[in-house]
């Protein structure tokens, strides 16, 4: 039905010639496209394709250098987000733009407010009217619930609620699964596919071959700030998707090849953590990595794994339980202490934990080895011995950056996070830490990236991978452990299991969550 | 067994604190009217502070906007005497037109400074700490010394305002009676504080202009994805809360006093701060702090101008009177350390905003 639509009628929204140019670099380049009604649009592109600045243009984030926009075929500006919501486009950020301490319903008419008169809010009927559109589309929402304590799936729900208030036309969602367990993904294309059948617009943003084969009705391919090529998921591959999105062809799956197991690196037992409230997060946790193998930890993010990394490297105190790096006791041990101890550990947010961006690429390199021979003797730092070594690591990492004086700011997200893999790979390691290493970059990137962890794993490092991406956890892993509610409810095989398993388990914790609900009905 | 003889012991304690209840109780009555006379500047200060971090802009200056708006209230209703004569006080708070004239200029200039401030922190995004301490430091400085050069002159302000007369016979009334009395026996300034306090707290929880404001300071980018203009709505914020820290200056060289004194705001732009943040950035917490502080003030102004007798004015003999004068300071460290952590600063408070939309 949505395909008949899109056939029969002519756009509702045009991009003619988009051209966005930042210092450096042409983030769009002629971009033409063209978006009918009815329709769910894909967008594919890798990072720093030029996705999201082509729809911050249409929403008004960001200013065209050239091009012009059409609505029912007339030309229209967009100086700011407020005309592009009053023309009916409405956008899903891929960071949700929720106040967390506001309500439900104070961050859906925010902006848009509900007014009993020229002063005052009308709380009641903005209730009211917000409950109708949740009830409508099957939400269960509770509008005076505070959006903070709302899980990430509820928080998008709010954010889509946010855009059918306004009477959205067009609704474009950049990476909106990227959060999302697979259930929870499909259910939000379920949404996608009634809403577009209700004559609504939708750009969906997304670099996931398989998630835009199975919702889109057309998919507009960008790289480089260009405009690639369009296909329909009827006409095309993922292998074509791939090779068109890189410009190469690309291995889509790591061949990681047969591990040689041996014994017992990490033994963890009855790990007990809080979190910066004292909550006990992580009840007691009781898992072992061997050497050479892979250990995934799945998980929707906020389930206590931020909590167990912090507290496996040192940089949370436990409140019980023990750990053992290679038959030594390590609990309590600092960061200094484990890095010592054979750990790499690659921080969750490179830019926050992972470097320090003002400084220069050759001083990221030595953040964990700086006070050590031969970087330093006593007080000095030998800056011939820093350069040397940083050049050798550039090279055999491929560090793409001007020089190794570049400040780390200047480099692309990839590049930063190779200089984090640099400095924890790049020795001897009896154990690998691993926290969301491939977030956010391209998949050139994530490729290299993965390559490296494997050969960690051949030479004999345990590794343990923490990701919020299923998907990389069931690549990557010989075992997958699923952490729920701090617990870790299963532990399965890596090449067996079963990706829908682990994402039932995820969301639901599995048998503890059915034995409670059969103990309910008893 | 040991219970009963260190009950004893304690005996003479208890009496101490009898006297001490007693003592308060004689005294309740002026304590009240002055707790919350004294609390007219703290709560002003702390509600322009309310006002803009809300919005999302520490503003630290206030110290420097009450003391520029005191002087130049002070010295413009000075002036306006000069030119215009005393003029003869309406029955209405004793309201003459230089003190009217005075009053205005107060508040422009607290506007002035205040702007000044958003310009720095808003536009020009240097830190807001230093921004503040820029004014406070400029405001002392620039008013001590204009005030030194005209202080041989010894020129006279332009008057007072009055009290406001509880009609008697609600002053009687049998146990609220002087309640009553010793919270509506206010200037001008200090009965609107009361009026402002209430309409802001409404304001900020239940109008457009309060979730805006909310919004901005906990997620800027998310209410300028919904079409709110950020910087204008947090630079309206810091200009008009100008205001309001501004009414805090004139009450003390226009209601409390007739006079100007170099740096006689003595830290209630501070502890304004101190009651913002006690008060968890909501317009009637801050009230309720800063009274609290001012109670600690009105004991001590009462114990130095009727000590008490007998055992406590004995005890309270060894206590120096410094001590007392410092008792509102220490209480604010006091509250404020035992709260800091527990009271959460809206999540942007502090940081400049930068326009996506701009390039």
């Amino acid at each position: 039905m949505t395909e008949d639509a899109a056939r029969s009628e002519a756009p509702a929204l045009e991009m003619r010639g988009i051209t966005k140019r930042y210092p450096g670099v042409v983030a769009n380049d002629h971009i033409d496209l063209d978006l009918r009604r009815g329709e769910i649009h894909a967008l594919l592109g890798e990072n720093g394709a030029g996705k999201t600045t082509l729809m911050n243009v249409l929403y008004g984030l960001a200013r065209p250098d050239e091009g012009t926009i059409l609505m029912d075929g007339k030309q229209i500006q967009i100086a700011g987000p407020s005309d592009a919501i009053a023309r009916g486009i409405s956008m899903v950020h891929q960071h949700f733009m929720l106040v967390p301490v506001l309500s439900v319903a104070e961050n859906v008419i925010l902006g848009a407010e509900t007014m009993s008169n020229a002063v005052f809010v009308d709380r009641h009927e903005a209730s009211r009217r917000i409950g109708a559109l949740a009830e409508r589309f099957g939400f269960d929402l509770n509008p005076d619930a505070k959006v903070g304590s709302l899980s990430v799936g509820q928080q998008q729900r709010v954010e889509i609620l946010k855009a059918l208030y306004r009477d959205a036309r067009v609704l474009v969602l950049d990476e909106p699964t990227a959060v999302l367990t697979p259930n929870e993904t499909e259910e939000i294309f379920g949404l996608l596919r009634r809403l577009a059948g209700d004559g609504r617009s939708i750009v969906f943003i997304s670099h996931k071959l398989y998630e835009v084969l199975e919702v889109a009705d057309r998919i507009t391919i960008i790289r480089r700030g260009r405009v690639i090529g369009e296909r329909r998921p009827s006409e095309t591959t993922e292998e074509e998707l791939a090779e068109l999105m890189v410009g190469r062809e690309v291995e889509l799956t790591v061949d990681r090849g047969e591990s040689h197991v041996a014994g017992p690196v990490l033994v963890v037992e009855g790990l007990r953590v809080a979190d910066d409230r004292h909550h006990e997060v992580v009840p007691g946790a009781t898992f072992e990595i061997r050497a050479g193998e892979i250990l995934g930890v799945a998980g929707v993010a906020g389930n206590g794994q931020d909590e167990l990394v912090q507290a496996l490297i040192g940089l949370r105190r436990s409140t019980g339980g023990k750990v053992t790096l290679a038959g030594r006791d390590v609990t309590g041990f600092s960061p200094r202490r484990m890095n010592e101890a054979g750990v790499g550990y690659v921080p969750g947010d490179r830019q926050r934990f992972g470097l320090i961006l003002a400084f220069p690429v050759y001083d990221n390199l030595i953040l964990t080895s700086y006070y050590r021979p031969p970087f330093a003797h006593g007080l000095i730092r030998n800056d011939s011995a820093i350069l040397e070594s940083a050049a050798v690591q550039i090279e055999r990492f491929d560090i793409r950056t001007p020089s190794a004086r570049a400040s780390s700011s200047t480099l692309s997200g990839g590049n930063q996070q190779k200089v984090v893999v640099a400095r924890e790979f790049d020795r001897e390691l009896k154990l690998l830490i691993l926290d969301q290493p491939t977030r956010g970059l391209d998949v050139g990137s994530i490729e290299f990236i993965h390559r490296q962890i494997i050969a960690k794993r051949d030479a004999g490092t345990a590794v343990l991978l923490v990701s919020a991406e299923l998907d990389e956890v069931m690549e990557m892993s010989d075992r997958i452990a699923v952490m729920y509610r701090g617990r870790i409810v299963a532990e399965l095989d890596g090449r067996t299991a079963d990706k829908s398993e682990v994402g039932l388990l995820m969301a639901t914790g599995g048998h503890e969550q059915a034995t409670t609900q059969e103990e309910v009905r008893a | 067994m040991n219970g009963i003889p260190q009950a004893l012991d304690a005996l003479p304690i208890l009496g101490v604190i009898f006297q001490l209840l007693g003592y308060t109780l004689a005294n309740l009555s002026y304590m009240s009217q002055t707790t919350v006379a004294v609390a007219v500047p703290i709560t002003l200060a702390a509600l322009c502070g309310v006002m803009c971090e809300r919005s999302g802009v520490v503003n630290i200056g206030l110290e420097g906007i009450m003391l520029t708006a005191a002087f130049v209230g002070w010295i413009v209703g000075a002036a306006a005497v000069g030119l215009l004569g005393e003029g003869t006080p309406l029955p209405f708070f004793g309201v003459t037109l230089p003190l009217m004239i005075g009053l205005a200029a107060a508040i422009v200039a607290g506007m002035v400074v205040s702007l000044l401030h958003a310009w720095l922190a808003i536009s020009l995004r240097i830190d807001q700490i230093i921004s503040g301490t820029i004014i406070n430091i400029g405001a002392a400085g620039i008013t001590g010394y204009v005030y030194s050069l005209i202080a041989s002159q010894s020129p006279v302000g332009a008057g007072q305002f009055a009290e406001y007369q509880v009609p008697k016979g609600v002053a009687d009334l049998p146990l609220v009676g002087w309640l009553i009395n010793a919270v509506l026996s206010q200037g001008p300034i200090g009965l609107t504080t009361i009026v402002i306090v209430i309409i802001l707290q409404i304001m900020l929880f239940r109008s457009r202009w309060g979730l805006r404001t909310r919004a901005s300071g906990e997620h800027p980018r998310a209410a300028e994805t919904v079409g709110i203009d950020v910087i204008r709505l947090r630079y309206r914020n810091v200009v008009l809360s100008g205001a309001l820290a501004a009414l805090g200056g004139a009450w003390l060289t226009m209601e409390h006093t007739n006079k100007f004194d170099a740096n006689m705001t003595a830290g209630r732009g501070f502890i304004g701060l101190a009651a913002m943040i006690v008060g968890r950035w909501t317009p009637l917490g801050a009230f309720g702090a800063a009274l609290l502080f001012a109670s600690a003030t009105a004991l001590s102004t009462s114990l130095q101008i009727s000590p008490p007798t007998g055992d406590l004015g004995q005890l309270m003999g060894h206590v120096p009177g410094e001590f007392w004068e410092a008792l509102p300071y220490i209480i604010t460290i006091v509250i404020l350390a035992g709260l800091i952590g527990r009271s959460i600063a809206p999540a942007a408070d502090g940081q400049p905003y930068e326009r996506e939309s701009a390039t």
